[in-house]
This record gives structure tokens, sequence and C-alpha cells, in this order.
């Protein structure tokens, strides 16, 4: 299986060399302390760390919200794709970019704006509250934000996908006489299904570990509107390194099985599309 | 056979109907398209401004001249001048060695390069705290040798390397690899070295993907908040960056204030959208411009 073909192009042994080395310096070796550091624990103190209320609620409210977000994502940002490539309209073009503007800014900014939107006097809490929705200092508010923050993933995951589909397919199932509910989900959707679930996991995997925008608008009341990223920050800050690197550990093995479910998810995305 | 006019017109309309939708849906899938977009995205732009400038303009620009509010661009300038170009040869190398050459485990390293965008921003600035921090791995060394990192700014600057990590290398990857090695390998033949190619050929075919990324690092690198929150220290006008400071000021109830920096950084945030757009434009002419040059 080795034959080795001699490499035409100069500065492999230097640019992967660079590459692992500059990689497990910042990256690598970094994020091995954190499961080092927790071997100092045992298994019980680690998982009483893990599993106590307070942080068990941080759980259920960071994947439950962040999945709820991902859902609103999912459903609009499929429907402002469709909309982005299918049809014309005025000022599409910068609705289009704008798109990409919780990439672009910062979150502590996107997180004190939304609070001030939302809060009981704010431009659109004003109108909600005398309806009893809370949406500032609730749970409801870490999905606003968090919906916010990975808006983009779906749109530009599914966009792409949506321009590369030929409209003959649609004319031929057109012709075999579907209407155009039957032409969507049974020839668009299965087409597009595999960017539309990497786009849903990337939205909901950033949505996990976002703190900059949470904190601002989700009140962080302990049992009810804390985030899990906000529990390391509250451990940190009381000098108990265990207990928040106990905790990281748990987020970074839930991210790690994202990303992992992520690239399968690629993986297919292109095979499917590629295929074609 | 003979068509007439009429039928002509509505086989068009039948087959207009087949593809398309008719104009109500279309004009409700745009009207909630739209109505989305204005509740989150130009809804929090307009309230940005709006609340920055709610006491007038003199409070803005006194907040935004304030000593510790430009002590704390001056860090986030420095944070992102360190980051984006150490990111920047990490991404042109990283790319050179993945596109250029096939070797064992190479989808595994690109998976590696991703890591740090699958790592909550807390987690990047706590891994810094366990291992420069007090009872960290080189606490006591450093301490000895009297030189700060966490609550300091080299802390910062790492925090912001990491977060910003994988960007450059990731618009190169696959632009480089559609490229192919073909230009390289005839500079090579026709003579040029080593870094003469990189740079009279590759670079240049890259340009734009080498933008983009930049553009990119850097947006993120100025407005990174959670990591560099953790290993800050939020020492006014020491290790505040530009993020820190607005939630110093929002915090203390000095929303104007808060606003007034965060529309600064808002402002960023526009303007990376517009040369990111330009840049998008600029690639997608000059790759249209390449195929008509290969046609021709």
């Amino acid at each position: 299986m080795t034959t080795r073909k001699k490499h035409l192009l100069p500065g492999f042994g230097l640019s992967l060399g660079y590459t692992l080395v500059y990689l497990s310096l910042i990256v690598l070796i970094p994020l091995a302390a954190v499961f080092l550091r927790t071997t100092e624990l045992s298994f019980s103190e680690f998982w009483a760390i893990v599993t106590t209320p307070r942080v068990l609620a941080t759980y259920r409210l960071t994947f439950g919200a962040s999945l709820l977000a991902a859902v609103i994502n999912l459903v609009f940002g499929l429907l402002t794709a469709w909309v982005l490539v299918r049809y014309q309209f005025f000022g599409k073009k910068i609705l289009d970019a704008l798109v990409d503007l919780p990439f672009a800014l910062p979150t502590a900014v996107a997180g004190i704006s939304l609070t001030a939107i939302y809060a009981p006097n704010g431009w659109l809490g004003q109108w909600l509250e005398p309806h009893g929705i809370k949406v500032a200092f609730t749970p409801l508010g870490v999905v606003v934000a968090l919906t916010f923050i990975g808006l983009p993933f779906v749109v530009r995951t599914v966009q792409p996908v949506l321009e590369d589909f030929s409209t003959e397919l649609e004319e031929a199932a057109a012709s075999l006489g579907a209407n155009r509910w039957q032409t969507f989900f049974k020839v668009i959707l299965p087409a597009i299904w595999p960017a539309l679930l990497t786009g849903f996991s990337l939205s909901f995997a950033r949505a996990v570990g976002e703190y900059g925008s949470v904190i601002f608008i989700a009140g962080n009341m302990p049992m009810i509107s804390e985030i899990t990223p906000l529990m390391i920050i509250t451990k940190l800050e009381q000098y108990d390194y265990a207990g928040a690197t106990a905790i990281a550990v748990v987020m970074l093995v839930i991210s790690f099985a994202l990303l992992l479910l992520i690239n399968l998810l690629q993986w297919w995305s292109s095979h499917r599309h590629g295929g074609k | 056979m003979h068509t007439t006019q009429l039928e002509q017109y509505q086989g068009k309309v039948a087959y207009k109907r087949a593809t398309s939708e008719p104009p109500w849906v279309r004009w409700t899938l745009i009207g909630i398209a739209l109505v989305f977009l204005a509740l989150f995205l130009l809804i929090p732009l307009a309230a940005v401004f709006a609340e920055a400038l709610r006491k007038g303009w003199g409070v803005y620009l006194a907040a935004i001249t304030e000593a510790d509010a430009l002590s704390a661009m001056k860090l986030t300038l420095i944070a992102s001048l360190v980051s984006v170009p150490l990111n920047l040869v990490f991404g042109v190398a990283a790319a050179w060695a993945i596109t250029k050459f096939d070797f064992r485990g190479k989808s595994f390293l690109i998976t590696l390069i991703d890591l740090p965008f699958a790592v909550s921003p807390v987690i990047a600035g706590l891994i810094f705290v366990l291992i420069f921090g007090l009872q960290g791995w080189f606490g006591e060394w450093l301490i000895d040798h009297d030189y700060k990192v966490v609550f300091a700014v080299p802390g910062i600057i790492l925090a912001t390397i990491f977060i910003t990590f994988p960007f450059v290398a990731r618009e190169l990857i696959p632009l480089m690899q559609a490229q192919g090695k073909e230009e390289e390998e005839a500079a090579l033949v026709l003579g040029a070295s080593g870094w003469k190619m990189l740079w009279h050929v590759t670079l240049p075919n890259v340009k734009w993907g080498l933008i983009y990324g930049v553009i990119l690092t850097n947006a993120r690198a100025m407005g990174e908040f959670g990591a560099v929150s953790v290993v800050s220290g939020h020492i006014r006008g020491m290790t505040n960056t530009m993020p820190l400071h607005v939630e110093i000021l929002y915090n203390e109830y000095n929303y104007a204030a808060a606003f007034a920096v965060a529309s600064l950084l808002t402002l960023l945030a526009l303007v990376t959208l517009v040369l990111k757009t330009y840049v998008e434009w600029r690639a997608s002419h000059d790759a249209a411009i390449q195929e008509k040059e290969v046609t021709v």
C-alpha cells in the first residue's frame, strides 16, 4: 500500500510540522489540561459535582433552550434561505448580507441590545409585558439570545444547496402531476435535508457553549435561568477550580460528540450533494 | 401541428404554476422572513444606536473618549494585531500541508483544527487559567519569575488566538483544494524557489479567501467576550478589552456609555459585513473572468 510517490512540491515537512506544533501548543495541550486536571478528583467526587441540583438545572436550561432556538432557526432559516434564493424583492441584497450579523457582532453587544429591547420598558418588552409575556430575565430570554446567535447557520448551509438545486427536477415532478406541496416535500426537502440538519446541529452546538449574549438577558437566577457556562464562571470566581473543571469536562465531551455528528452530517451532505 | 397563441399562453401559465408558488404564497413567505429578520437583526441593530444616543452626542463622545475606554480600545487592537497574523501564518501552513500533499490522518487533522469552534468560549478561557493561573501547572514558576499570563495581557492574547484559531485555515483549505497543484508545479519546473512560488503563485491565487479569513478572524478577535472575560480579571485601564468595558459599564447601570462603546463594536461589525460582501463579490467576479479566459 505504501507506494510512496516523491513529492514534487516543497515544504511538506515544514508546513505540516509547523501546523502540528502550533495546533498542539494552542489547542491540544491546553485542552488536555482540562481532562488531566479532572483526574485529580475521584470519580465519585466528579460525579457529585456535575450532578448537584443547581448544575442539573443549568444543563436543562442550556440544552433545552439551545434545542428550542435551533428548531426556531431550522424553520425560519429554511424559510429565509428559500426567500433569498427564489424570490426577488426590494432590499434583498442588504438583508442577505445582514444575515451574517450574528457572526460579526460581538456577543456582549447582542446581549445588552436584546436585553434593552425585551426589558419591561423596552421597544418590544412594553408590548409583551401587558400580555403577561416576560422575555428579559427569564428562560425565554435565553431562547431569544440563542436564536440570534444561531440564526446564520441554517440559512448559510441551506442557501448554496438551494441555489444549485436544478429546477429540472421540480419541472419533472410537476409534469408527473405533483402539486407544489408534493414537489417541495418529496423532491426539494429530501435534497436539502442533509444541509438542513447540518445547519441545525451547528446552530445547536454554538448555542450550547454560548455565554456573552445570554448572561445579560438571562437574569442568572440559580435553578431558573442559569446556563452551564455561567456555572463554570461562578465556580472559578469562588476559586473552586476542581468544580469548574469537572463541569467543563462534561461540556467538552458533549461538544466533541456534537462536532463528530456535524462532521458525519457534512460528509453525508457533500456525498449526497456531490453524487448528483 | 399548429398551436394557437392562446394554447401557447396557457402552456406558459401552467409551466409557471408548476415550478413557482402563487403570488399570495410568495408574498406571505417573504413577509414572514422579513418579520423574522427584522425582529432578530434589524431591531437589535437599531437599538444599539438608539440607546447609545439616548442622552445626546455629548454623553456619547465623552463615553468613547474617556481614558478607560481608550485603553480598552488599545488592548482590543493589540489582541487582534497579535492573533490575526499568527493565525494567518498557521492557516497558510495548514492549508498548504493539507491540500497539496497526501498523508494519513488528514481528515482527523482537519477535525482537530476545527476543535476551537466546538469549545465554549468560557472553557477556552478556563484552559489557560488551569495552565498559567495561580493553581495552574506553571503558576508557581511564573510567580517566581515575576511574569503574569492570567489576569494580564498575554492571557487575553492567548485566549483570543485560541478562539480565532480555525478561521483562516477553514477558508483556505477548500479553496486550495479546488485549485489543485498544477500552477505551483509549473512554477517550480520553470525554476522558481519554494518561497517565490508561495509568494507569486499560491498566495495571489487564494488572495480573496485569505482576506476573507482575515476579516472574520479580526471581527471575532475584537469582539470576543466569554474567553477573554475568564482570563482578564477585569482590571480597568489594564486588562479590559472593549467588550469587557461594555460589560462593566452596563453592570454599573451606565447604560448610555455602555451602548456608546457597544456602538463602536457594532460599526466594526457592519464594516466587517460590507468588506465581507465586497470580497465575496470580487472573488466570484475574478472566478468568472478566469473561466472566460479559460474558455477563450
